[in-house]
This record gives structure tokens, C-alpha cells and sequence, in this order.
């Protein structure tokens, strides 16, 4: 069974997957990697949004675009999604573990299915994402993976505590990887993003809003092209020396 | 070669055997050769070989040489005939 490459993939552009690049985070990240040359696989759990994304950031970005679809809760879509990458890529230089799914709920008033669906997105598809990635990553050219974290899985905040812990076993996941395989030559490291304008803060209402500007030090909230920018630098040549690493991108958020 | 001596000749290499060793009837961490790191590295060596991609599962299930064989058929390549 031979790995199929298409021709559109440029011989010398990096091969990365985000996960989670519909929309918000993941998307911007694709669309910064793709605009400096990368042939960007897009993700999210449905094949119709994928295909929508990956077309709309090859008309914005003119880079190659390739869409897939899994849900990263379940290792067998996990899989599937890394196999067809390997069909039609055959390595990843890239890989951002990027999927993620929030919902704020204090202690003692979340339930079970909110918390067994946090760690099942955030904390297992993570790893299950890196994990099946593996071999393609070893296949990669100076591959380098980047998970975004959050500011929570640092800091913790009143009514995020399973998010957090779901952001700290991200944290946990990248250190012990960044060991793992430093010496199979992968890099990794994770992003820890504070307040970043996407869907996922929808609930954050004008009171809430104030509040996260007054606590950030340059005074705003971040965008996800803030955020772009930290994942493409860590996963860049530039950052050939950075593994195991968590950078906060939160505008200096003391909360 | 058949695809059977390819992958013995892949299990050699990748567990630093000598070339005469006898691998059909090897298991997994019955030899001090086939520990875990080993193990990762066969796993690389055979997907380089055949050109395919083992999964966190079959990896883990992947026990002896006559399952690799086997996994080997599961993704296509030749008849197990061992
Ligand atoms: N926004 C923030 O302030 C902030 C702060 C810190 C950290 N983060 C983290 O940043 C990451 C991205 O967040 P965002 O703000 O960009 O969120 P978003 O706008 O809600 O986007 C989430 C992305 O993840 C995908 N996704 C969700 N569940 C999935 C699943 N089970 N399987 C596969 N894909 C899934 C979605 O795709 P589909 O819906 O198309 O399936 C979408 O592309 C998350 O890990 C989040 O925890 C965000």
C-alpha cells in the first residue's frame, strides 16, 4: 500500500495538521501557516465545515488546503484522520493539537456528562492526537508539534475548575512529551492563550468582558491571529532550540 | 523477496539481530533485544518497509512476529504463511 501524495503538495512546503481550524484559534493558525507556505490539513468533527474552511482559507491565503474530519473524543476517528493524512500526505512537520471545548460551571454544580465531555475533547483527544500522530511526525522534516493549553491549566478561575484541570493535563501531556521524543528529534511545546475573542467566549457577558480587560496589562482582549502568531513561531525554525515550553499569549493577564 | 523475508529482514535490523537469526518464532520482550524502545523502532522500521501505518492499537496487540505478519495482511500486504 503505497502512500498516494497529491501533486498539488509543493515539494518544499511543511506539512501541518491543526485540529480544531473551522473557526476561531485553529483557524487562524491555518490561515497563518498556510499564508507563509505550509500545506495545511483543516479539521473540526464535521466533513461539511472542514471542506467549507479549507475552501474559504485557500481563496483568503492562496496556499494548498486539505480538509478532514474526526471527532478527537474517539481514538478510531483519530485514527482515520491521521491515516488519511498518511494517504495523501505520507509525514507531518506540523502537528497542532488545537480541538478544544469550554464550558464554565462552578464546583459541586457541574455535571458528570460536562465533565467526562471536557477531558474527553481536551485531555484524552489530545493525547490520542499525539499519539496517533507519531508516525507521521517521525516521517516529518524537523517536526515540531504545539498544544494549546490556557491560561487556565496555569492559574485556575472560579467556575473553570474541570476546564482547568482538562488545560493542565494538556500542560502535563506536552512536558512529558517534550522528553519523550526530544531525542527522536520532535519538538514540543504549548501555547497558553488568556482571553481570546472566538466562539468559545460567547457566554462572557459585558460585566465579565471589563473585567478580563481590566485585569490584562495591554488593556484588550486577544484575537486569535495574537495567538497565530505564537504557534507559528514555536513550531518555526526560529524556535529550533524550544522544547518542553509554555507560552503564556495573554496580553500579561494577572487575574 | 517475499514480503516475509522483508520482514524478517526488517525485524534484524531493527532488533540488531545477527542475519542467520531465526525470528519467526520471536515474541515481544522474550529477548532482551525486543524491549519497548525496541519495540517503537520496529514499528517505524516496518511502516518504512511496507509503506503503511500502524495504529496506537495494533502496535500494542503487534506481540510476536507472527502478528506482525498477520498485521501485515491486515493492511494488505501478502498472505500470512507462516
Ligand atoms: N478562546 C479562548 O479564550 C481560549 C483561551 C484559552 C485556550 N483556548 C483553547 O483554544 C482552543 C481553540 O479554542 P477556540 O476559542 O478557537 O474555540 P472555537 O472557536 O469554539 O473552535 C473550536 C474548534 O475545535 C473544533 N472541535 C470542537 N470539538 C471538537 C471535537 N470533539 N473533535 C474535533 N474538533 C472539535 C471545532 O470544530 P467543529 O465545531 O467544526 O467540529 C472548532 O474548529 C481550544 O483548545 C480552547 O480550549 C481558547
Amino acid at each position: 500500500m503505497a502512500s498516494a501524495r497529491p501533486p498539488s503538495d509543493p515539494p518544499t512546503a511543511r506539512v501541518a495538521l491543526v485540529t480544531g481550524s473551522t473557526r476561531g484559534i485553529g483557524r487562524a493558525v491555518a490561515a497563518t501557516l498556510a499564508s507563509r507556505g505550509h500545506m495545511v490539513v483543516v479539521h473540526g468533527r464535521d466533513d461539511e465545515r472542514a471542506s467549507k474552511a479549507a475552501a474559504e482559507l485557500a481563496a483568503e491565503t492562496g496556499g494548498t488546503i486539505d480538509p478532514v474530519a474526526g471527532d478527537v473524543g474517539d481514538p478510531a476517528q483519530v485514527s482515520a484522520v491521521m491515516r488519511r493524512v498518511h494517504q495523501r500526505h505520507g509525514r507531518l512537520d506540523a502537528l497542532v493539537v488545537n480541538a478544544g471545548v469550554h464550558e464554565a460551571a462552578l464546583l459541586g454544580m457541574t455535571g458528570s456528562a460536562t465533565i467526562d465531555h471536557l477531558f474527553q475533547v481536551n485531555a484524552v483527544g489530545a493525547a490520542h492526537t499525539l499519539q496517533a500522530a507519531l508516525g507521521l511526525l517521525r516521517r516529518g522534516r524537523s517536526p515540531a508539534v504545539v498544544l494549546t493549553a490556557s491560561v487556565m491549566g496555569r492559574s485556575g478561575g472560579p467556575g473553570q475548575a474541570v476546564y482547568s484541570a482538562t488545560k493542565a493535563a494538556v500542560i502535563g501531556l506536552t512536558l512529558a512529551a517534550a522528553k519523550e521524543l526530544g531525542p527522536a528529534g520532535v519538538r514540543v511545546n504549548a501555547v497558553a492563550p488568556g482571553y481570546i475573542r472566538t466562539d468559545l467566549l460567547g457566554t462572557l457577558d459585558d460585566d465579565a468582558r471589563a473585567a478580563v480587560v481590566a485585569a490584562t496589562p495591554l488593556g484588550r482582549l486577544g484575537e486569535p491571529a495574537d495567538v497565530a502568531e505564537a504557534v507559528a513561531f514555536l513550531l518555526s525554525p526560529q524556535a529550533r532550540f524550544v522544547t518542553g515550553q509554555v507560552l503564556g499569549v495573554d496580553g500579561g493577564l494577572v487575574w | 523477496m517475499s514480503h516475509l523475508d522483508r520482514l524478517r529482514a526488517v525485524f534484524r535490523m531493527a532488533l540488531n539481530l545477527p542475519p542467520d537469526t531465526d525470528v519467526d518464532g520471536l515474541e515481544y520482550r522474550a529477548i532482551p533485544q525486543w524491549d519497548s524502545l525496541a519495540h517503537m523502532a520496529l514499528i517505524a522500521a516496518m511502516e518504512d518497509e511496507f509503506s503503511v501505518m500502524i495504529d496506537t492499537d495494533e502496535m500494542i496487540d503487534m506481540s510476536s512476529f507472527a502478528k506482525a505478519a498477520e498485521l501485515l495482511e491486515k493492511h494488505g500486504i501478502g498472505a500470512a504463511a507462516l
